[in-house]
């Protein structure tokens, strides 16, 4: 039987304001469609189950719903509008979040004192009302390439004749059965079971599942306990998602063996994380031990990394990825990323921390892209502005301000899109006496679920990410992400945490329940979980489901049976759902049952430490490469125009601004942010580093920044993974950071994350044929990782690795590049003496810092000229120690006016770069020792360029000494003049900011 | 007199409770961050304080317009002992003390018809509403101070730079009486201006397309302040994008930031008026 539902439209008021929201789909119509559509009027429409008389619905549509000063609202009829007869709705498919809806929901609460439990009673949907007839197509092509996905939406249009059709009603057929699996089968069978129920577990993984099953012990075990012998559905499932890729980074825990065909070298690699990760944490944390300076609290055991701020707080940070679901939904797929992350350092140790800041990498394919997509891919440009948006909501509506990022293009990104995202936080050091960072458990403690609701959400989303996006995919892997519920949430556990009734927590992400109570369950030793007290979306899913689900907004918080009653009171008055849903054992077994019958029981040591090694193979074989003649390439006829090729780098995809990316993120909420991501009179200087306060009442604060450099791995994967190590440390410097010293007790806080994102690097002679070539990059890139970070004695506390990369369809495959960010923190002694990238005054005298070479390999100049050349940048770590050295100095007795580190477009772009802020020029003359093209254009890391007053330019020489060359001054014209032997380049810095400020626009038109 | 007492309320995605505090502690005022349900619970009292803030932020996510959730929970909800909020509000104000929202604080003020209340009943008369951009954006603007002196926030402020942080801000008003009603009492006691420091439609120095460039409201008591940008997040010299320019120009620059001219500007008026 239909339920009868009430409809309340709201539009927009005419004649009135503009339209914005018509406005916007009126362009993006004109764009798609190729002609103007005649204006569009923008409304709501909301389905309401629960029943209501008619005044309360007239009253709620009027005052509830709408804005009587800008809107128009309608209960139960649908105004039809004869000047706008055509429409398209957008609404939600069933189990989508609808954030709106409940939000309608909670007002219609407050007004007429009801109570709902948060179960979707009310649905929003989106209208959009024509002038003109659109055809089914046109409707079609707006709708699912501007306004909605496919996956998630759904589409109603044509001749509006007040009456909706649709709800997203949510119908399942309830099947609860507990199905027993045999495993008794042939290799290829086990093999056809683990592709047919996505479980992503190899033919070795699910023999040692079958193996289990096989142990006498077990067998009699399951047999006491009345269960089949063959494993439960829900425990295939359990394995699974334990073993998956994304939960206990097989690769990265592989035994490799590594040949060298140039070197001649040929090694066994025991675990690239044991060897060159920890391994590198392990040595630094000596040193640090030594020089008695070590503030490392927790790394790599926890969901982010813990170093100590202070007798009173500690820093927490972690950076991940989201590039499966961004590239299926982005906005989704955005903001789920950026919502889990916080959820990371929300959940460490006793967890509770205040979210301090969020900082995002991204890589696409070029907006440019004009090749023909294949099937399931989106335009890059779609991709970007959905990523973007995504990040937007996460952000801004959490309240974390986004301080600074990176965005890098490469035609490589456009399968899949790579969106790190990270967060710092700041923990109190301790609860009522104790480590704040210790996660601590008993048997007897019970589990308590707190937030969102489950559903489908993101089944299979911990295997499905280590997997490649083909047309498989399940479709409930896309989620969308609810900030608000999340922000209730926080706000709950960081106030609950103060009062010291939660023990610990932690984030339910990638596997739901089943990753977080089972991963919980080692610290006491076992669990007991009663799934049928899950709080559901809706009903009808299956045990397994309710367990792996992914939904969003949820944490798993550990609290003692005495204080249960006062974590549930503070969550009704914070209105925070929160249910128990279990107790902590010592059993030695993961049990979960549902209404009373056991539906998976599984020794933890066989869940945790069965999981069999990868072996793998890693080949490197040095590629043919040679450095170009510029003067022959096709792009330069005429020889090389410096002043031109200047211009064009300015506009260059991976240099040009990001201001409008920028500008629509919060990166000033909290009011503690002293170096955002553009700076100056104008607030368009791009920065380094981002640098931030820690409270309102001291100068102490952290530098943020992020190096990434993966075109550089094209040529030497070493080389890449140590230049972007030490860009990231150089923008630290930059800002006036200081390095760890081993002849300093007083040395400030480093706190470092890797994150790795690679193509497949498994070896397979039809599929991937250069496999083993990507996992000797591999290799080489934790060797750099390893090497950087001992030198400088800087630590990585936490990390991340995505190993699938690629995307197929059609039978094309499109693999990212081995692609490594480094994102590091640092503390920052006193933020007063923060140094931005602007010039400050005309006749300051300007300094490059750091040496210049021949390395033009790989750079952005090379790309103009479609050529990738030979000579990568190479790090000299030694060198670039020293002069980090200096450039503290420097900082500390500010005798710097500005300094910006030297990267993509080599010293031409950070010149120009520095002039942005105000309206001040240059004039500068190069030296003789390398050709001009090199000097300006070559990206030699570990260089900064630096203005100095004149009055203190005796005292900068005297520190800077021989690392430092005098290339001219600043002035009040507004031009950028450079002199060399043969010839001068002059350019109106207006020119150059034009031409920066454009390059994504240009993009973004097409 | 005893210490200047400020509520900042928070709760339901507001997040600019932190530096609203932190405003009021610099001013030399005691700050109090409560969780709104706690008013409604009855364990905080509003008459246990001076000034009431309801700070920017993303109440309910913005969703069915910015700040309207949220006054619609203003509007209705009661307390523990059955009273109205509203009435809670109406005597706080009867009592001669202030009210300040900023950014969500300020929507949600608008659309509860605190703000501008021309007609003395509490009936919505104007709203902020999308940007002309259509997009939230984050941006340093001039605001100058246009008011004729009543509010006692803006005492002595003319000229300042401000972030503006929002997708809704920018002013609509109902209908050309009101428009009249708010010029002839200057109401618009804070406005965009550009270059010239003259009130400008032109983005982004207006970055919303604001109704007489408007950037804040106040009502005709001057008790009630609403804008859309952020004091709180100009506490300090080196919040301002162009700080080291600013302390170059001038060494002896004060480190404190201009937006907290409002909070001490508010703390002094209530220490002055209350002694």
């Amino acid at each position: 039987m239909a339920h009868r539902v009430s409809r309340i439209q709201v539009l927009h008021k005419r004649p009135g304001t503009p339209d914005v929201m018509g406005l916007q789909v009126e362009r993006d119509a004109e764009r798609l469609l190729g002609r103007p559509p005649g204006p569009v009027r923008s409304g709501k429409i909301y389905t309401i189950l629960p029943t209501l008389t008619p005044a309360q619905l007239d009253e709620f549509a009027t005052r509830g719903l709408s804005d009587s000063v800008t809107q128009e609202a309608y209960a139960d009829r649908l105004h039809v509008d004869p000047d706008f007869p055509y429409y398209l709705l957008v609404s939600k498919l069933p189990g989508v979040t609808d954030d709106e809806g409940i939000s309608a929901q909670r007002t219609l609460c407050d007004m007429f004192s009801l109570q709902f439990d948060t179960t979707q009673q009310i649905f929003s949907s989106d209208l959009f009302l024509f002038s003109t007839p659109l055809s089914d197509q046109e409707f079609e092509r707006l709708g699912f390439e501007s306004l909605a996905n496919p996956l998630i939406h759904h589409l109603e249009h044509g001749q509006f004749r007040g009456r909706v059709e649709y709800w997203p009603e949510v119908r399942i057929e309830a099947d609860l059965t507990n199905e027993a699996v045999s495993l008794e089968l042939g290799d290829e069978e086990l093999l056809a079971l683990s592709r047919e129920r996505v479980l992503s577990l190899n033919l070795a993984e699910m023999k040692a599942v079958r193996d289990y099953y096989r142990r006498p012990s077990v067998r009699q075990q399951r047999q006491a306990m009345g269960l089949p012998a063959n494993p439960l559905d829900t425990e295939l499932e359990i394995f699974a998602q334990t073993w998956s890729e994304h939960c206990k980074h097989k690769e990265f825990r592989a035994l490799i063996s590594y040949e060298d065909t140039a070197t001649g070298e040929v090694v066994e690699i025991d675990s690239l994380f044991d060897t060159f990760i920890r391994g590198a944490t392990r040595e630094v944390a000596q040193s640090l031990d030594a020089a008695g300076s070590n503030r490392l609290l927790k790394v790599f055991s926890d969901n982010a990394g813990v170093v100590r701020i202070d007798s009173e707080r500690v820093f927490v940070f972690k950076v991940e990825t989201h590039n499966s679901p961004s590239a299926l939904d982005p906005y989704g797929g955005a903001i789920t990323g950026i919502l889990g992350n916080n959820r990371d350092p929300l959940g460490t140790g006793r967890g509770g921390g205040r979210l301090l800041f969020n900082t995002n990498v991204l890589c696409f394919g070029s907006p440019n892209h004009d090749k023909p997509l294949l099937s399931n891919q989106l335009h890059p440009a779609r991709v970007f502005e959905g990523v973007q948006k995504g990040i937007e909501d996460g952000g801004n509506k959490s309240g974390v301000p986004t301080v600074n990022g990176a965005i890098i293009f490469d035609e490589r990104y456009a399968g899949k899109p790579l969106v790190y995202c990270g967060t710092g936080s700041i923990m109190p050091a301790s609860y009522h006496g104790l480590n704040s960072w210790d996660k601590e458990i008993a048997p007897g403690d019970r589990i308590l679920m707190a937030g969102g609701r489950v559903g489908k959400d993101g089944i299979h989303g911990a295997t499905f990410s280590s997997l490649e996006i083909d047309r498989h995919s399940p479709k409930s892997a896309v989620q969308i992400g609810s900030p608000i519920t999340q922000k209730l949430m926080s706000d709950f556990l960081e106030q609950a945490c103060a009062m010291g009734i939660i023990k610990c927590s932690t984030d339910n992400g990638a596997g739901g329940l089943s990753s977080s109570v089972g991963e919980l369950a080692l610290l006491s030793g076992g669990a007991e979980v009663h799934l049928e007290r899950v709080p559901l979306k809706y009903s009808g899913l299956k045990p397994w489901e309710i367990f792996v689900s992914e939904s969003q907004e949820r944490m798993t918080l550990v609290v003692t049976p005495d204080q249960v009653d006062a974590v549930m009171a503070l969550a009704r008055d914070r209105e925070v759902e929160i249910t128990d849903i279990g107790r902590f054992t010592d059993s030695g077994h993961l049990s979960v049952l549902f209404d009373g019958e056991v539906v998976a029981h599984l020794e933890l040591e066989m869940l945790h430490e069965g999981v069999p090694q990868k072996r793998m193979r890693a080949r490197f074989e040095q590629p043919a490469l040679a450095e170009p003649v510029l003067t022959e390439a096709p792009g330069a006829p005429r020889g090389l125009d410096l002043g031109e090729c200047w211009l064009s780098l300015m506009e260059a995809l991976n240099i040009c601004s990001r201001e409008w990316v920028i500008r629509r993120y919060d990166h000033e909420v909290k009011g503690k942010t002293v170096v955002k991501p553009l700076m100056g009179r104008r607030g368009l200087a791009p920065q380094d580093a981002a640098v931030m306060r820690l409270d309102h009442h001291s100068y102490r604060g952290v530098a943020i920044s992020n190096g990434i450099c993966p075109r550089y791995g094209d040529l030497d994967a070493y080389e890449m993974s140590a230049g972007a190590f030490d860009e990231a440390v150089r923008q630290i410097v930059s800002v006036g950071g200081r390095v760890p010293s081993m002849e300093r007790a007083d040395n400030p806080f480093w706190s470092a994350c890797d994150n790795f994102c690679l193509p497949d690097s498994e070896y397979d002679p039809a599929g991937n044929p250069d496999g083993m070539l990507k996992l000797a990059k591999l290799v080489q890139i934790c060797r750099a990782l390893y090497d950087m970070s001992t030198f400088f004695k800087i630590p990585m506390t936490s990390g991340k690795d995505s190993m699938k990369n690629d995307f197929r369809a059609d039978g094309v495959k499109i693999s990212v590049p081995p692609t490594i960010l480094y994102s590091m923190v640092a503390e920052i002694e006193d933020v007063r003496r923060a140094v931005t990238s602007d010039f400050k005054a005309p006749g300051d005298i300007i300094y490059l810092m750091g040496e210049t070479y021949d390395e033009l390999g790989a750079s952005e100049l090379y790309r103009l000229f479609d050529t990738l050349g030979a000579n990568v940048p190479k790090v000299r770590k030694e060198q670039a120690l020293d002069l980090y050295r200096r450039m503290e100095q420097l900082t500390s007795r500010g005798l710097l006016q500005s300094s910006h580190d030297l990267s993509d477009g080599g010293l031409a772009v950070a010149l120009a770069e520095c002039t942005f802020g105000t309206e001040l020029g240059f004039e500068i003359a190069l030296g003789e020792t390398l050709p001009p093209h090199v000097q300006l254009f070559s990206e030699s890391h570990s260089r900064f360029v630096v203005s100095v007053a004149p009055g203190d330019s005796a005292a900068f020489e005297t520190v800077a000494g021989t690392r430092a060359v005098r290339l001219g001054t600043t002035s009040a014209t507004p031009k950028a003049i450079v002199s060399f032997d043969g010839g001068h380049i002059a350019l109106a810095t207006q020119d150059l900011l034009a031409r920066w400020n454009g390059g994504l626009e240009r993009g973004r038109d097409k | 007199m005893s210490a200047v007492r400020a509520i900042v309320l928070t709760g339901f995605g507001i997040n600019c409770e932190e530096e609203m505090a932190a405003a009021y502690r610099l001013a030399g005022a005691e700050a109090d961050i409560v969780h709104l349900n706690d008013v409604f619970l009855e364990k905080v009292r509003l008459d246990d304080y001076h000034v009431l803030n309801f700070p920017g932020g993303f109440s309910f996510g913005d969703d069915l317009g910015s700040g309207k959730v949220l006054s619609n929970k203003l509007h209705y909800r009661r307390l523990a002992s059955g009273r109205r909020f509203l009435d809670e509000i109406e005597r706080f104000l009867g009592d001669g003390k202030y009210i300040l929202g900023i950014c969500n604080g300020f929507q949600a003020l608008v659309k509860m018809g605190l703000l501008p209340n021309t007609s003395g009943t509490g009936t919505q008369e104007v709203s902020l509403t999308h940007n002309d951009s259509g997009h939230f954006e984050d941006r340093w603007v001039r605001a100058k101070v246009t008011g004729d002196g009543r509010c006692p926030f803006l005492s002595g402020l003319d000229l300042i730079d401000l972030p503006v942080r929002h997708g809704e801000g920018k002013l609509v008003i109902a209908t050309p009486e009101v428009r009249e009603q708010i010029l002839a009492e200057r109401l618009n006691c804070l406005t965009y201006v550009g270059q010239d420091h003259a009130p400008t439609a032109e983005y982004p120095q207006n970055p919303n397309g604001s109704a007489l460039a408007c950037a804040g409201l106040c009502d005709p008591t001057g008790q009630i302040l609403g804008m859309m940008p952020h004091p709180e997040a100009y506490l300090s010299l080196y919040n301002h994008p162009d700080w080291g320019r600013k302390r170059r120009l001038d060494p002896d620059l004060s480190e404190d930031g201009e937006g907290l001219l409002f909070f001490k500007n508010i703390v002094t008026h209530i220490k002055e008026t209350e002694s």
